[in-house]
């Protein structure tokens, strides 16, 4: 069992994102955390003081501890934002931002 | 109405019905809340409902949400992320983020405001539990209910409370394998409250079935036991879980280790109550207070739901629909006619003494601060350990403001929505509404562009009087510094 044949879901021809530059594949309705779970990436962020590895925890963007960098852009919520075709998704070191 | 969820949609409908027009403003895409969670309709889901109970109460809700849609008397704003709500010339005024990236300003005014802002859930720290593969009942179930995912191949599920019958049920209904439900509820605290059970037939029944789906999954119940620790690299490897004793700490030598990929913990849920304390509602403990007809103590605003005490989906539908009767009356002047609520008021009180028992006989266990070695990362934003908090403790702190100021324990992204409960547990002090004027972060930009940003934004109110803030309201004198 899984669970799109477990609620019997024809979902839409996937597509391609990439995540610290390797391609995985999406699915329109795919939330970022969704498509990095479903690749088998469970971690993205690392934190700005000891450097350890983070990743969903609430699940439903009360908590942050999902923060990635989505397109550039740093301190995205990935279990909030939709991923989208062609999205680059990059590990978020720290707050995001250089220097 | 703020919130989409049983509660928001049922005050909305009520209200509706009786010929108000109403705005429902929900940080989701769809209507639903945590509840009625879906996978995204480009999944094409045909059978959305395998992963849900009470799917016909969703489905009334829904086609009723489209009708009053259609009929212009619903306006249903999604994705829409409120961050302020204040009270303008005696009317509510709500500041929202639109967009997944929360970035486009709007404001809605209303003459009345009925919060369903629901709850968030509570972990208690133990060592491990920031490795990835460690995440929170509720949004392992979150993930897979809207994302149709599951975070590993075999997963603990553990803590306390009756969320983690379901999870631990769809989970594997879903195809991971569930090693262990761990749960530090006592079995005979259920038996001593055996009579009260059995004035609740249809929750025994519910009950009584997910203990067939539990057995019908192989998934062996740990009762009375809990998760000492959580181990891995990089990433979750395996959990120890070890027996309680009868005064609620670890029997030394019952400790065994269980191999799994995914761990999925919660130790009950907290109302989320941030919107109501920037407006100055009264809270009881971490609830918002409500009269009969859930009027909170603040003119023109209402609460339902989770907000006013966790109580589940039947009581949030019942107080939805007793909030929304009550402000279609108010709005046009009239005292409401309580008993044309009576059997919504029944089925409140009902939800509300089953609460009351589940609280009576779920419970984390009662030493679990124990488990929190100085090393332990409590504050997850900031990463702040068990020792530092300890050690705020000893340097004087007596609340948790003052804790954050000397560790920042609750100063980061998540403003201690994560740590607070386990920062009050592990320092005595007692878990207070932190009154934080916003309830997300807010773009500066958005602030510098919105012409109706409050310029005084701090919170306003009774709870700032009652607690007596002295400083805080002297009138500068000449003697003080510039």
């Amino acid at each position: 069992m899984n669970p799109y044949r477990l609620v019997r879901a024809r979902p839409e021809p996937a597509f391609t994102v990439t995540f610290d530059g390797r391609e995985i594949e999406a699915l329109p309705g795919q939330t970022v955390a969704a498509a990095l779970w479903s690749a088998g990436v469970t971690a993205w962020r690392t934190t700005r003081g000891e450097g350890r590895p983070r990743g969903v925890f609430c699940g439903i963007g009360v908590c942050f501890d999902c923060l990635v960098t989505v397109n550039d852009r740093a301190n995205t919520r990935a279990c909030l934002v939709p991923v989208r075709p062609g999205d680059t998704i990059r590990t978020q070191d720290g707050i995001g931002h250089e220097g | 109405m703020i919130g989409a969820g049983p509660a928001g949609l049922a005050a909305a409908l009520a209200a509706a019905a009786r010929g108000i027009r109403v705005t429902v403003i929900d940080s989701g895409t769809e209507a639903g809340g945590q509840f009625y969670r879906r996978p995204a309709a480009e999944f094409g889901a045909r059978r959305p409902q395998a992963l849900h109970h009470q799917w016909r109460t969703w489905e009334r809700l829904r086609d009723a949400l489209a009708r009053q849609v259609r009929l212009g008397l619903i306006t249903h704003l999604t994705d829409h992320h409120v961050w302020l709500v204040e009270r303008q010339s005696g009317s509510p005024t709500v500041h929202a983020l639109r967009g997944p990236l929360q970035e486009e300003p709007v404001t809605v005014r209303a003459d009345a405001l009925v919060l369903a802002t629901g709850g968030y859930e509570k972990v208690l720290p133990f060592p491990g539990w920031t490795l990835p593969g460690v995440v929170t009942a509720g949004g392992a179930q979150a993930m897979l209910k809207g994302g149709l995912v599951l975070p590993g191949r075999v997963a603990v599920v553990a803590g306390t409370g009756p969320l983690l019958l379901p999870v631990a049920a769809g989970l594997a209904a879903a195809g991971a394998e569930v090693a262990a439900l761990v749960d530090s509820a006592v079995p005979k605290h259920f038996l001593r409250h055996g009579g009260r059970f059995a004035a609740h037939p249809a929750k025994l029944l519910e009950g009584a079935r997910y203990a067939a789906e539990l057995a019908r999954h192989r998934i062996r119940v740990a009762a009375h036991h809990t998760v000492t620790a959580a181990h891995g690299e990089d990433r979750l490897e395996f959990v120890t879980v070890a027996a309680l004793d009868a005064d609620g700490r670890v029997r030394p030598g019952t400790e065994r280790r269980i191999p799994c990929d995914t761990l999925a913990v919660g130790h009950g849920l907290l109302p989320h109550t941030d919107l109501a304390e920037t407006l100055g509602c009264r809270l009881d403990g971490t609830r918002v207070h409500v009269d009969d007809e859930q009027r909170t103590d603040v003119p023109g605003v209402w609460a339902a739901g989770e907000i006013t005490g966790i109580g589940g989906a039947a009581l949030s539908l019942a107080e939805g629909h007793i909030a929304g009767r009550s402000v279609a009356a108010r709005l046009r002047g009239r005292e409401p006619d309580r008993g044309e609520w009576s059997p919504a008021a029944r089925s409140r009180d009902t939800a509300r003494d089953f609460a009351t028992l589940l609280d009576a006989v779920y419970a984390p266990p009662a030493h679990w601060a124990e488990l929190i070695t100085d090393d332990t990362v409590v504050c997850r934003c900031e990463e702040v350990t068990g020792g530092a908090v300890r050690a705020a403790v000893g340097l004087g702190a007596g609340d948790l403001r003052t804790v954050k100021l000397l560790t920042r324990a609750g100063m980061g992204w998540c403003q201690g929505r994560m740590c607070a409960p386990a920062v009050a547990g592990l320092t005595g002090c007692r878990l207070e509404p932190s009154r934080r004027p916003f309830a997300r972060p807010v773009p500066l930009g958005v602030l510098a562009q919105d012409p109706d940003h409050p310029s005084a934004s701090e919170p306003k109110g009774r709870l700032d009087t009652d607690t007596g803030a002295p400083e805080a309201n002297r009138a500068p004198s000449k003697g003080d510094t510039p």
